[in-house]
């Protein structure tokens, strides 16, 4: 239908230009990758790169399971991926495609087998943590030198929350998140999928409630660099890029991030083909590229997410490898949780209980 | 043949643009929801013939509707959106009826510029409108920069992400669609008859409520549909200028298609919030049939 109109539009020049060039599509987080290497892949392979964004799993995942999204490469997170695989969304990868494959983590291989076992459908992209960025300035006016930003207690203690109401608080409005680190923080399961201690998490919520100004999982990076808010439960990578921001605005707001010592939730993104990819071949050739140490480098050098690819680190800013936030130690490691998919009936629990604490209805 | 063509036409629009696309978010409702893709069950297999036909059809039930009359989050969120529309209608009716009346009695050479003013936001697309709101509402916005400036107010007012952020963003945003209709009506209005009321003794005000009013009733009922059915649906603006207490259908609908992945009860509620538009529309329609052959 659109080939017909451009025949009457643009005219049959233009038309044969179109139907020669190779395109690849490519739906991504928002803020998730260095720009110029979108250029770089299309000198490359000479394949037009179409790249759009996303900025939840959900959105993600609606298109997957309705089919025909036209995206040839797609970047779930861990818990929604193996449920996608199940669901049949997604075509086993080709490993002779894919010579740079031998560049990934082992480390995170094994973890990221839980999701997706012996990585047949899946590539690691980056990983990271759900954590505390922090106005630095800001937090320590209210709240003092000794203000507990290590801690979930900054979020989760009403006392905190109450005086940090003034200068705005955020969570991310991921329901899969939010609950573990509310049953991790009074020292149940983050991974329970009992309905019983799911709903503890209603109590850690219904304190704090009124002191949170928003649920959203991407609004934070801006809001935190413009000093609109100065606590946000975020993504690391995301807290980064706000610091980053702020500094290049130079508006006087120093942003940071901290994985909090009673430990935070790991997840991992991980690039997919969909069944019904219109270009595999050059889905396979997107994911080679990004798999080629130098560029999972500059990808991770410029949104501060680490990478799954160990050959990578040889070009990854060293204060970036050395930043405990970014890579975390053997000691934070340990602390650190994963999470595996809710069924259909406890994540309708799940999502009733958080629209429960969001608006309280 | 020619009448039947010109009838047949706007008919095919609506079974085509309105009907189908109904009955199928109707079958929807009636499925259950399942891992597969796309996410539900049953699928219609047309390729089983009849016995296909028949499985499929035993296999929908009203299990969806029943669940919704279980928890009071629908309901409620049916309520507030009606409130919230509601409101936002007559608001919208308050500020854009002087709009519109100032327009109309302008000169009318004047009439093309005012009206092209009018027009003129939606040259920009929405998204970007409603993201300069969140500019201006925000604690350090402009409105909030300026009433500082103004030493109107010691502190930031905190407007974004509450409930009346989103009825200046539905009011900023519907305003056109209430000013169009009105101002059409008013344009056409006779001159002449305000005179004569004032003549038979009506003051400025009683002849405004006695004669223009009731002439331009027609072009508010126009406005306050065009304002109220898509405001009640509204996920855009609640989701950006709102807070999270603010409760809508559209975004519990949301909730049910992206974060359950339920699409069968997603499209139930749906279903039930089409219900609600149309029935008092239709029983709205059908009093003003009445009214018209009992005037005829």
């Amino acid at each position: 239908m659109k080939t017909h109109l451009l025949t009457m539009t643009a005219g049959a020049a233009l038309l044969a230009s179109l139907a020669h060039a190779e395109e690849v599509r490519v739906y991504n987080w928002s803020d998730y990758i260095d720009e110029d290497l979108l250029t770089k892949f299309e000198e490359e392979t000479g394949i037009d790169l179409i790249y759009d964004v996303f900025d939840s799993n959900e959105l993600l995942e609606t298109k997957m399971l309705a089919g025909g999204s036209g995206y040839d490469v797609v970047v779930p997170s861990g818990t929604f991926l193996q449920r996608q695989i199940a669901a049949g969304a997604f075509q086993k990868l080709d490993m002779s495609k894919l010579p740079n494959h031998g560049n990934l983590w082992d480390k995170i291989k094994e973890r990221t087998a839980e999701y997706d076992p012996g990585g047949e459908y899946s590539i690691n992209y980056m990983w990271g943590t759900t954590g505390i960025g922090y106005n630095v300035g800001k937090v320590t006016e209210i709240l003092g030198e000794d203000a507990p930003v290590n801690s979930w207690d900054l979020v989760f203690d009403p006392a905190n929350m109450e005086k940090l109401a003034e200068c705005g608080v955020h969570f991310l409005d991921a329901p899969a998140e939010m609950i573990p680190a509310a049953l991790n923080y009074i020292g149940e399961d983050p991974d329970s999928h009992d309905p019983e201690v799911i709903a503890k998490a209603e109590e850690v919520f219904a304190p704090i409630r009124p002191y949170i100004q928003k649920f959203h999982s991407s609004e934070y990076v801006n809001a935190l660099a413009n000093g609109d808010i100065c606590v946000a439960v975020g993504w690391s990578g995301d807290v980064f890029l706000a610091q980053f921001r702020a500094s290049e605005a130079e508006n006087g707001q120093e942003i940071d991030y901290s994985i909090p010592n009673e430990g935070a939730q790991m997840w991992f993104d991980q690039m997919a083909i969909p069944v019904d990819a219109p270009n595999p071949d050059a889905a396979h050739k997107f994911i080679n590229f990004i798999l080629d140490a130098q560029n999972a480098a500059a990808a991770t050098n410029y949104v501060w997410y680490a990478s799954g690819n160990k050959a990578a680190q040889e070009f990854i800013d060293q204060e970036i490898l050395d930043y405990p936030a970014v890579y975390p130690d053997e000691e934070t490691l340990a602390k650190l949780f994963t999470t595996t998919p809710y069924d259909p009936r406890v994540q309708r629990t799940v999502t009733r209980l958080w629209t429960k604490i969001k608006s309280g209805t | 043949m020619r009448r039947f063509i010109l009838i047949a036409v706007p008919y095919l629009w609506l079974v085509a643009l309105f009907l189908i696309p109904f009955v199928i978010v109707l079958k929807i409702s009636l499925s259950d929801v399942a891992l597969a893709r796309p996410p539900y069950f049953p699928q219609l297999d047309l390729s089983a013939g009849w016995e296909g036909l028949t499985s499929f059809f035993s296999a929908l039930d009203f299990e969806n509707f029943w669940f919704l009359t279980t928890d009071d989050l629908y309901w409620k969120a049916y309520l507030s959106s009606l409130q919230i529309a509601l409101t936002s209608t007559v608001m919208t009716l308050l500020v854009g009826y002087p709009i519109a009346y100032a327009m109309a009695r302008a000169a009318p050479e004047w009439r093309p510029t005012l009206l092209m003013l009018v027009i003129l936001p939606f040259w920009t697309s929405f998204l970007i409108r409603v993201y300069a709101w969140m500019g201006i509402l925000s604690n350090e916005g402009l409105l909030n920069q300026f009433l500082l400036w103004l030493g109107v107010i010691n502190e930031p007012l905190t407007i974004l992400n509450t409930n009346i952020a989103v009825y200046i963003g539905i009011v900023y945003t519907y305003l056109p669609f209430m000013i169009l209709p009105i101002y059409s009506a008013l344009e056409r209005m006779d001159d002449s008859l305000l005179e004569a009321a004032e003549d038979l003794g009506c003051s400025r005000l009683s002849a405004f409520w006695l004669v223009t009013v009731p002439l331009s009733k027609n072009g508010i009922i126009a406005g306050c549909f065009l304002v109220f059915i898509p405001t009640i649906g509204e996920f855009v603006i609640p989701s950006l200028l709102g807070g999270s207490g603010t409760l809508m259908i559209g975004k519990v609908l949301w909730e049910e298609f992206f974060s359950n992945r339920d699409w069968p009860v997603a499209s139930a509620v749906a279903v039930i919030l089409l219900l609600i538009l149309v029935i008092p529309i239709i029983l709205f329609q059908r009093n003003e049939q009445k009214q018209r052959e009992a005037e005829g």
